[in-house]
């Protein structure tokens, strides 16, 4: 199949009285990781959601493998192969490690029934897991918890997925091994949306950049070209890399 | 095998396995150890409870549901045994009739409040489920022909669960072997089958996913569960438990009326129970039954032989006189919450962790 994966055309989404996309339009090819930036507020977190499902759409289209799922509940969305690791650790605490995964890894009912594979690509990625395998999830520790947001994602293959800030909260050289992670990820020719504030990050993981604000796309792109262009980033996102480093 | 009879879901904690093993040998010896009616009643109450308070827990411990029509379903299965054997006669095929139709009864009224309400936010289900069941106790006294109105029903039960009946001439260590006996292992028996079953469905799959609905419906949509739909399932499955829970209690008392199993104030001991055992875990609906049941029908009499030591000084006798017991029962499940915000099991749980 040619064509990007998914295709945003004209979003709008309302939230109760407020009109926080204003027609966005995005295209994200298969097999890139494509990075949404923008300030607070921008409406990336909005933009994920609504793909999501989870908050619906006023008018536009989004449009997956061809399919427009504007107007899909969320777990027909999920169904379909995409998935959503929200930010602030989006993890079940009560949970055990174990339990968060078998939750996202749809028929298992024990561990046994999980991908070895993933099982596997997992542990390499975020060892901390394994060791903490039986324990409640809300005794992680903040960059565990981000791991295992992410574990969940891809416990099982999918198509898409959509990341919400991976590096909010977390100290530098946890941010590391995330960047780590996400590129090892993208080896198994996952597509990825991923917002970030954190140009550093996103700079060391994407393949391509959307600038968001006020609710639209003001900028579509190479992410080498605006890691590399300084005087783009100011007016983009009133920033500079130097200032990040 | 024990492990697997309790679904992998262990006590993890000493302290809380032997608090199992003590109420559970307790009420297997029961009609042995402590003769006399009251006693087996009070055990018999527990038995009940135990399933009624693990049935609650499961909607509200393990789903995060608050409702207050649970006693609406109890109250169904005790009037569907007592309307039908009353109907029918003292058969068995009349206490099934009972079941069958109680529980019927209580699948189509969860479905119906569940679909149409779950939708809703936390606080306007509890609403709509307190109207409900108001308007369904007052049915309940206003159709006396059916139902006996605020008298109740009073009924004959099966011979071989009758007190007349006796499968032994001598006593078995001091004890007649009639059919109340018979009648109470009947009760504990179907009490572990019913919690371990309920132990089965929180520590499943669908469990776990009730779980993940109770910390964040959102996350748990997002992972692609219809939240609706397993929300809903969980109100039928509790209803269903209760439902049986009520169709026990009435087997056992031979009787029934509003106030034996569709009062408010039922609904608010089965929430203290569920809070000072601990919610989400079925072992608090355990402990939470048996130390409020207990508490309940004995501290008048704790009170009795405190206010008999303390004769000689005038407020401290006051103060436990056994007409105050209703103060102190307060004092303690004020000072139990407080003191065990994640109910006793929880706080046995933590315990047990942090020595590890």
């Amino acid at each position: 199949m040619s064509g990007p994966l998914l295709q945003l055309a004209g979003v709008h989404t309302h939230i109760g009285a407020y009109h926080i996309l204003h027609g966005v339009d995005l295209e994200v090819s298969r097999g890139e990781l494509t990075v949404l930036l923008g300030r607070n507020g921008a409406g990336k977190t909005t933009t994920l959601r609504s793909i999501m499902g989870l908050w619906h759409v006023s008018l536009g289209a989004i449009r997956f493998e061809d399919e427009d799922i504007s107007a899909l509940e969320t777990p027909e969305i999920a169904r379909r192969g995409i998935a959503y690791v929200p930010e602030n650790m989006g993890i079940f605490a009560d949970l055990t490690v174990c339990e968060n995964l078998l939750l996202a890894a749809r028929g298992a009912r024990r561990a046994e029934d999980i991908d070895p594979g993933r099982l596997e690509l997992i542990f390499g990625q975020f060892p901390a897991l394994k060791r903490f395998w039986q324990h409640p999830a809300g005794l992680l520790s903040g960059g565990q918890k981000q791991m295992l947001a992410v574990a969940r994602a891809i416990v099982e293959p999918r198509k898409l997925l959509l990341v919400d800030e991976p590096s909010k909260g977390l100290a530098p050289a946890i941010i590391q091994n995330m960047v780590g992670a996400v590129r090892e990820l993208k080896r198994t020719d996952t597509t990825i949306l991923l917002v970030e504030q954190n140009f550093n990050f996103a700079r060391q993981v994407g393949d391509r950049v959307a600038v968001m604000d006020g609710g639209r796309i003001v900028h579509v792109g190479e992410m080498a070209a605006l890691a590399a262009d300084e005087a783009l980033q100011q007016r983009l996102l009133g920033l500079s890399l130097a200032a990040h480093q | 095998m024990f492990r697997r009879l309790l679904s992998g879901d262990l006590p993890r904690s000493r302290v809380l396995a032997c608090v199992l093993a003590v109420i559970c040998l307790g009420l297997l010896f029961t009609p042995f150890v402590f003769p006399g009616a009251r006693a087996l009643n009070v055990a018999a109450k527990i038995c009940t409870f135990v399933v009624l308070v693990s049935s609650f827990d499961l909607l509200l411990g393990y789903t995060g549901i608050i409702s207050f029509a649970h006693t609406m379903f109890f109250g169904i299965g005790a009037y569907g045994v007592a309307i039908a054997i009353t109907r029918m006669g003292p058969t068995w095929p009349a206490v099934a009739a009972g079941v069958g139709a109680a529980l019927a009864v209580s699948l189509v009224l969860s479905l119906v409040i569940g679909l149409f309400s779950l939708r809703v936010k936390a606080l306007y289900y509890a609403m709509i489920t307190l109207a409900v069941a108001t308007a369904f106790q007052t049915l309940a006294s206003q159709l006396s022909d059916f139902t006996g109105g605020e008298d109740g029903l009073s009924f004959k039960v099966p011979e071989l669960l009758s007190p007349g009946f006796s499968f032994s001439e001598r006593p078995f260590l001091g004890v007649s072997l009639n059919g109340r006996l018979i009648s109470y292992y009947l009760l504990a028996a179907a009490t572990v089958a019913l919690f371990l079953v309920m132990l089965r469905i929180v520590n499943s799959p669908f469990g776990r996913v009730l779980q993940a609905i109770r910390e964040n419906a959102f996350r748990a949509e997002a992972l692609g569960y219809r939240i609706v739909v397993y929300r809903t399932c969980s109100n039928v499955l509790s209803a269903a438990f209760a439902t049986l829970a009520g169709a026990l209690l009435a087997l056992w008392l031979r009787y029934n009326g509003p106030d034996t199993s569709l009062s408010f104030e039922i609904m608010i001991n089965i929430l203290l129970m569920v809070v000072i055992g601990g919610m989400g875990t079925l072992y608090g609906a355990v402990l939470g039954a048996t130390l409020f049941i207990v508490t309940e029908n004995y501290l008048q009499d704790v009170m009795k032989l405190a206010s008999h030591g303390f004769a000689g000084v005038p407020l401290l006798r006051d103060l436990v006189n056994p007409d105050r017991w209703l103060l102190w029962l307060g004092l303690l499940f004020i000072l139990s919450v407080y003191r065990f915000p994640f109910g006793i099991v929880g706080k046995l749980r933590a315990k047990a962790r942090r020595a590890t």
